[in-house]
């Protein structure tokens, strides 16, 4: 199965983007596990960690609320804010 | 005669330090609007994925959401005049507000009540001036605008556009910017910002994309809720940075033209002053000439 397409957006740049196997965010409903063949999808991510997983290891950043999309493994992540960690 | 050449002299000197400070001025701005055309470039991103994700929504809701509804019947329209917070930037901020002029005029007419909204000290000094009075005013932030500045004039204004008109609300919002074309060229400009249009957004996705069947999460209309505003704040966000390019743009131009002209000044002057030494040497001479004649001739 071919490899995740992530793009992390923040306000006032591009923060990430890059192949993933695997996005973890938090919407409003709960946790939310994003994986290659997902069905395309919209929904709100609220205050919290998105977890990026990539052939080097893992990315965490924070985020103060924004949207995910999902469609076709192009997954966008579009926050006002985005603090990297680590 | 010496005085003459004195003052030159002075001239001469004060027209340098002029010259220093516009030359640095225009330095800094030079280095200075290379940063805000990549800001302007990196919020792009941003805007691009706010405007798609907001046209897959809006293809699928079909529910009329308050910002978007057009109201029949405008009866106060807020204008947001982006101006600097300094001079010196040549024709920047005279041109916006010459352009708001015309839009409040135009506003009028159509029997709208004028409410401002100011950004930038030069716009806040013109309507205090003319002791006008306005909503409220955001400065200090107008060469480097942060996302911040523009999620608190963004959340002022969608509060203020659903709140009922009777109630101080405003029925309309339109923004007079200045927009960055090129380094030579900065144009004022007018938008409606609200009630939205998302066709004309900041950057629009590729014409003839079809949307997938999206899983909406929460429900579209939920998700719209939260969408919105933060599309107004991105539109927002990119006048405030494109303002900010061209404020800095003008006023490296500006800058230019003093200092250019602060040189000519300064050859001119030079050029007189020397002319006044040569006239004080050659009047030296004739006046040693004649006084040795006249002695000569008394003997």
């Amino acid at each position: 199965m071919s490899a995740l397409t992530v793009e992390l957006v923040a306000a006032d740049r591009r923060v990430w983007s890059g192949e993933a196997s695997f996005v973890r965010a938090r919407s409003a409903e709960g946790e939310l596990g994003i994986m290659p063949g997902h069905t395309p999808m919209l929904g709100v991510v609220v205050e919290g960690d998105i977890v990026i997983k990539t052939e080097g290891g893992e990315r965490t950043a924070s985020v103060d609320g924004g949207f995910l999309s999902v469609d076709h493994d192009n997954v966008t992540i579009v926050a006002e804010t985005v603090t990297e960690q680590g | 005669m010496g005085a003459q050449i004195r003052e030159y002299r002075q001239r001469i000197r004060t027209v340098s330090a002029t010259k220093k400070i516009t030359r640095a001025m225009e330095l800094m701005a030079a280095a200075r609007v290379v940063k805000a055309q990549q800001a302007v470039r990196e919020s792009t991103p941003y805007a691009r994925a706010l405007t798609k994700t907001a046209s897959a929504v809006a293809t699928y809701s079909n529910e009329e959401h308050p910002l978007t509804t057009e109201k029949d019947d405008v009866k106060r329209a807020a204008v947001l005049i982006i101006a600097a917070d300094r001079g010196l930037a040549g024709g920047y901020n005279a041109n916006v507000l010459k352009e708001s002029e015309r839009l409040v005029a135009r506003l009028t007419d159509e029997g709208k009540e004028v409410v401002p909204y100011l950004v930038g000290r030069r716009a806040v000094t013109y309507y205090t001036f003319r002791k006008r009075e306005y909503a409220a005013e955001w400065t200090g932030f107008s060469e480097k605008p942060s996302f911040e500045d523009a999620r608190a004039i963004g959340e002022r204004l969608v509060k203020d556009f659903v709140t009922d008109t009777g109630e101080g609300g405003v029925d309309e919002v339109h923004v007079v910017f200045t927009r960055f074309v090129s380094m030579v060229s900065q144009e004022p400009e007018v938008i409606r910002l609200l009630p939205l249009e998302i066709v004309e957004g900041v950057e629009d996705p590729e014409q003839g994309e079809v949307f997938p069947l999206y899983e909406f999460e929460p429900s579209a209309d939920e998700l719209l809720d939260a969408l919105l505003p933060r599309y107004v704040n991105a539109r927002i966000f990119n006048c405030l940075l494109q303002a900010a390019a061209s404020e800095l743009a003008s006023r490296q131009r500006a800058m230019k033209s003093a200092t250019d002209n602060a040189e000519d000044l300064i050859n001119k002057y030079t050029r007189l002053a020397n002319q006044a030494r040569q006239a004080e040497i050659t009047q030296e001479i004739s006046e040693i000439v004649g006084g040795a004649s006249a002695l000569a001739e008394a003997k």
